[in-house]
């Protein structure tokens, strides 16, 4: 199970970030979960073999700062959630745009899930309009 | 007035994604200046699978199969890794026996991998010589691979609950033959890969990263321990790795020689950890019956050939997860292979770009 995770919001990310740096703390990586009304961002470290995690829970379309400010090792795996998942970051050291790992004509935000009713559709759930 | 600075003149070269040291398409764009690297910047996505998206549509029994495809080398741990991570939210207690297997399993992964790099860096050298007697060992594993799991490269092998093959006392001497015959190729080449004056002149001192460097990059595994960060999820004793005992071996220069010899000594140390697990095999069942759905979340990390991979489950009780995350090592390398690469010729980036093993895979997951 998921031990040692400290609920942020957009406004105590980046303090929550640097008060860990100095610690020692190493990022490991960030994982983007589509909870449906929403997107939660984990923020994954790690020091002395022991993990830690920042949960920050947004709104679609909220604009997250980035932390590539304070671990520059960031700026990757934020370009990727922002290829996948469409997330918007402040900030962020290296912008790719949108480009990092899709090309011009791949699909937008492709890690996101369906909108429920076509998924409840998918699932047999519900007959959707032809 | 006219300075050095605006006279210098800068060129951008492609290196990749088609390259003749790159098995997989890897693209970095160079800035030079002369023949000096000053700058490089990163791009992927070539051959990018969409394995993450397609875990949240499979049930969580045939992600096993999807996610050990992620990586043709390490396929093994990358089920191995899933599979703790699903065992964790179902409290499962999986056989000591099946724990002893994965050790096994995982180290002759870690010998073909580091073997295999090992006759990919000679090659992007011209040590033609060294690479054929590198890759004739390295088939030498595949066989091993083969008797034990049934092919060349291992799939299906590692199961929720357990593993799908036990060894019998043939297979179990076929093994330990095969490690005696292995050992002696190691004895004939790894001296010309230490010693030799060409190899250390194409290693030593070229593509350097301090250890405070490479904590702050995120770098894992032969990476981060080239340069003094003596870190090794085997530590944590996950499989059986706790009761057969090792230390992260460890060099400190933090240059393309230090992860070469932080693998070659891999080498040994894989060896001796095959040969402790089969000697001290438990005679218990190889697998636990699975019941219901898992539920709840978790993050499952094991040691790959290549560093820390780490696994995020997200499950809701009912046969499909909710998300699989994976990030693998080479991804984790990538800022530490853009730190190492600035102030380097042209003609290192290759062995740079290779030192640090890349396997765009495990990237492009």
């Amino acid at each position: 199970m998921l031990h040692n995770v400290t609920d942020v919001t957009v406004a105590t990310l980046l303090d929550a970030v640097a008060a860990r740096f100095p610690q020692g703390y190493r990022l490991i990586t960030l994982t983007c979960v589509d909870c449906v009304d929403n997107l939660e961002v984990l923020y994954h470290f790690y020091r002395n073999y022991e993990l830690s995690h920042l949960r920050l829970c947004v709104a679609k379309g909220t604009v997250v700062p980035s932390i590539s400010g304070i671990y520059s090792c960031a700026v990757i795996v934020e370009n990727e959630l922002k290829d996948l998942f469409g997330l918007t970051f402040d900030g962020l050291v290296l912008d790719y745009e949108g480009r990092f790992m899709l090309a011009a004509d791949a699909p937008v935000a492709p890690m996101l899930r369906t909108a429920p009713a076509q998924a409840a559709a998918r699932n047999g759930e519900l007959k959707m309009e032809p | 007035m006219t300075t050095a600075a605006t006279t210098t003149r800068r060129t951008l070269i492609p290196f990749g994604p088609q390259h003749p040291v790159l098995p997989e398409p890897l693209h970095l764009r160079l800035v030079l200046e002369d023949e000096i690297v000053v700058n490089a910047l990163p791009a992927v996505g070539y051959i990018h699978r969409g394995i993450e998206k397609l875990a949240e549509l499979k049930d969580f029994q045939q992600n096993v199969f999807l996610l050990e495809r992620i990586c043709g080398i390490c396929s093994f741990i990358h089920s191995l890794a899933y599979c703790q991570g699903i065992e964790e939210l179902m409290q499962l207690d999986v056989p000591p026996r099946a724990k002893y297997l994965r050790v096994v399993w995982s180290e002759l992964n870690r010998l073909h991998s580091h073997l295999l790099w090992l006759g990919l860096l000679a090659d992007s050298f011209g040590f033609e010589s060294l690479f054929m007697q590198v890759w004739k060992t390295r088939e030498k594993v595949l066989d091993l691979e083969e008797a034990t799991a049934g092919a060349r490269i291992m799939l299906s092998t590692c199961a929720i609950g357990g593993v799908r093959r036990d060894l019998s006392d043939e297979q179990i001497a076929q093994v330990l033959h095969g490690l005696d015959a292995i050992e002696r190729d190691f004895e004939s080449f790894i001296p010309a890969v230490i010693t030799d004056t060409t190899v250390k002149h194409r290693l030593v001192g070229v593509g350097v990263i301090t250890q405070q460097q490479a904590h702050e990059l995120g770098a894992v595994g032969p990476v981060a321990r080239a340069s003094g960060i003596a870190r090794d999820l085997r530590v944590t004793g996950y499989a059986a790795y706790g009761e057969l005992g090792l230390n992260p071996v460890i060099e400190t220069d933090g240059d393309c020689y230090a992860r070469t010899l932080v693998r070659v000594r891999e080498l040994h140390q894989s060896l001796l950890l095959i040969r402790k697990a089969l000697k001290r095999l438990p005679a218990t069942p190889i697998a636990v019956p699975v019941k219901g759905n898992p539920i709840g979340e978790v993050v499952s990390r094991v040691e790959q050939p290549r560093g820390e991979v780490l696994y995020y489950l997200k499950a809701n009780g009912t046969k499909t997860l909710e998300r699989v995350r994976v990030r693998t090592p080479t991804f984790a390398n990538i800022p530490a292979l853009l730190a190492m690469l600035p102030g380097n010729e042209l003609a290192d980036v290759p062995v740079i770009t290779l030192a640090i093993d890349p396997c765009v895979s495990c990237t492009e997951r």
